[in-house]
């Protein structure tokens, strides 16, 4: 296997909330145009782990941070960075689909819009991309103008898919995608998580251990704020290295 | 039935009482103003001057400036009131100057009308020299329902989940951004709703407007926002209780006061018109 690229980069990483030290000295490389996925316990801080990529723990007070998060081997941390520039490059889908009230169309386009995007035809021809890259424009290309809450909760979430690549981002963060969703739509997601793999970095976060094996290259266990383990996904959930992540991911506690 | 179902039977029956003793009130009100005040209601009452010490004629002029009150004082409440409670709510974050903005503004919201009014001579009729004014009301009426509309703000943007502002913060947008394209117009039934509500105030508060703007008898239509108006809660407090001929004048007062009553009641439809209308709209947008 040819050396690749490392798209994103955690040294010795430690978050607190107020007082709770929330992540415990993280190292982590994850290369580019693969998917990690983040299992654990629930407050293992997986989630936490992930939005610091998108610095969306900016947004809650109290909180606190040292060491390095790096995208392209930059500190996306430096007074420097806009927080919006980076936040265009590193998309984000949430756990429970979270459309706007705005047409189908509108809330792909939202991204462009709000970047300074004018050009209704370039526009146009982004939402259509973003649509076929998230397997939703088949089925909605004939009611763009209709509200996004009239989709099913499935075709919301590839929705907010769309509307995070529509921005061409470069990593896309997920925080347990599927979680809200039924098994179909589920098994549409993790498809599209396989395809999306040739165009984006993808880190994933869930509870699900089967989705874990099916749809990641590598995966990090995580335990009491701790990344436990981090390797290939097939030696984690064969041969893991340490008890703690066997009896996880055999279903011994958490 | 049993013991606790007896208990449940009779202690709903209280409550359901209790409930339909406000509806019955206020339809006493109603029922009283309508039925004394109805025959004096007139094309000639609405369009025409006071005559003969007020004991005759119509209310026009009261009428006119309780509408350029109630406009007035929203061109001031409105653009404040909204850009506080957006900025509490959504921008300040919680610390330290957020609540002492958030008790200072209910403290606003309890102190007395009419200290509004000596408020509003001092400031803005002596000190600023509004003279008793349209401006001077509007601006007094504004202080007086600014908490009302902070509040109401503040209240419909904290309703919206925080869902639809992490995901437009997640796609680059900034938090003026995500407030003007995603929360506002989420929010804007609720606040058009309490805005309407602090106009509806807004039409029937005496105190603040006496020192302020309010011509005890001004047989004519303000031509500028300097001028002094009739309004009518204060119009109706003049006929009835310092009238030149208060008997005469009774049937005057019962039309006054179902006009203004009108005024309101039709305020509250309009709000909720409006809420739906615009609800409807977020919806399918």
């Amino acid at each position: 296997m040819d050396e690749k690229k490392i798209k994103l980069e955690a040294k010795n990483v430690n978050f607190y909330y107020d007082d709770f030290h929330a992540l415990k000295g993280i190292n982590m490389q994850i290369e580019q145009n693969s998917v990690v996925a983040f299992i654990g316990p629930s407050g293992c801080g997986k989630s936490t782990f992930l939005r610091l990529f998108n610095r969306m723990n900016d947004l809650i007070d109290g909180t606190h941070l040292t060491g390095e998060c790096l995208l392209d081997g930059r500190d996306i941390y430096d007074k420097r960075v806009h927080v919006d520039e980076l936040r265009k490059n590193v998309g984000m889908v949430f756990q429970k689909p979270n459309p706007f009230p705005k047409t189908i169309f509108e809330n792909v386009a939202y991204g462009l819009r709000v970047n300074g995007v004018k050009d209704e035809k370039y526009i146009k021809q982004r939402v259509e991309e973003s649509l076929q890259s998230a397997a939703l424009w088949e089925e909605v290309k004939d009611k763009l103008k209709k509200s996004a809450f009239e989709l099913s909760g499935g075709q919301q979430q590839r929705l907010c898919i769309a509307r995070a690549m529509a921005i061409s981002p470069s990593v896309l963060l997920m925080d347990e995608p599927a979680s809200a969703l039924d098994p179909i739509s589920t098994a549409k997601i993790e498809e599209l998580i396989h395809e999306l793999k040739k165009d984006y970095t993808i880190v994933i976060v869930t509870h699900n251990m089967q989705q874990a094996a099916r749809v990641s290259d590598k995966t990090g266990f995580f335990l009491l704020g701790e990344l436990i383990e981090y390797d290939q996904t097939k030696k984690i959930f064969l041969n893991p290295e340490k008890e703690s992540t066997q009896n996880y991911i055999t279903g011994r506690f958490g | 039935m049993n013991k606790k179902n007896i208990i449940q039977w009779f202690t709903f029956g209280i409550f359901r009482a209790l409930s339909y003793l406000v509806v019955l009130i206020l339809f006493f009100i109603l029922g009283f103003i309508i039925y004394n005040g109805i025959g004096v209601i007139s094309w000639e009452f609405l369009t025409g001057f006071p005559e003969d010490g007020m004991t005759k004629g119509g209310i026009l002029p009261a009428i006119v400036g309780t509408l350029c009150l109630m406009a007035g004082s929203m061109i001031f409440a409105f653009p404040v009131g909204v850009m506080s409670g957006i900025y509490i709510n959504e921008y300040a974050g919680n610390n330290w100057a957020v609540k002492f903005i958030r008790i200072m503004t209910n403290n606003l919201s309890g102190i007395p009308s009419i200290v509004f009014g000596l408020f509003g001579m001092s400031l803005f009729v002596n000190t600023l020299g509004f003279g008793d004014s349209i401006l001077a009301g509007s601006l007094t009426l504004g202080l007086l329902v600014l908490p009302l509309v902070i509040r109401t703000t503040e209240e419909a943007m904290k309703a919206i989940p925080d869902s639809f502002r992490t995901g437009s913060l997640a796609l680059g947008a900034t938090r003026l951004q995500t407030i003007w394209r995603v929360i506002l117009p989420m929010a804007f039934p609720n606040i058009i709703t309490g805005l309407i509500l602090s106009v509806g105030r807004v039409s029937g508060e005496t105190a603040p407007i006496l020192f302020t703007v309010a011509a005890y008898f001004l047989p004519k239509l303000p031509a500028s926002i300097f001028d002094q108006v009739m309004a009518l809660p204060y119009h109706l407090y003049v006929i009835s209780t310092s009238g030149t001929d208060i008997e005469a004048s009774r049937s005057m007062a019962y039309g006054t006061a179902l006009v203004l009553i009108s005024i309101v009641l039709l305020i509250n439809i309009l709000a909720n018109s409006l809420r739906k209308y615009f609800g409807n709209k977020v919806k399918t947008n």
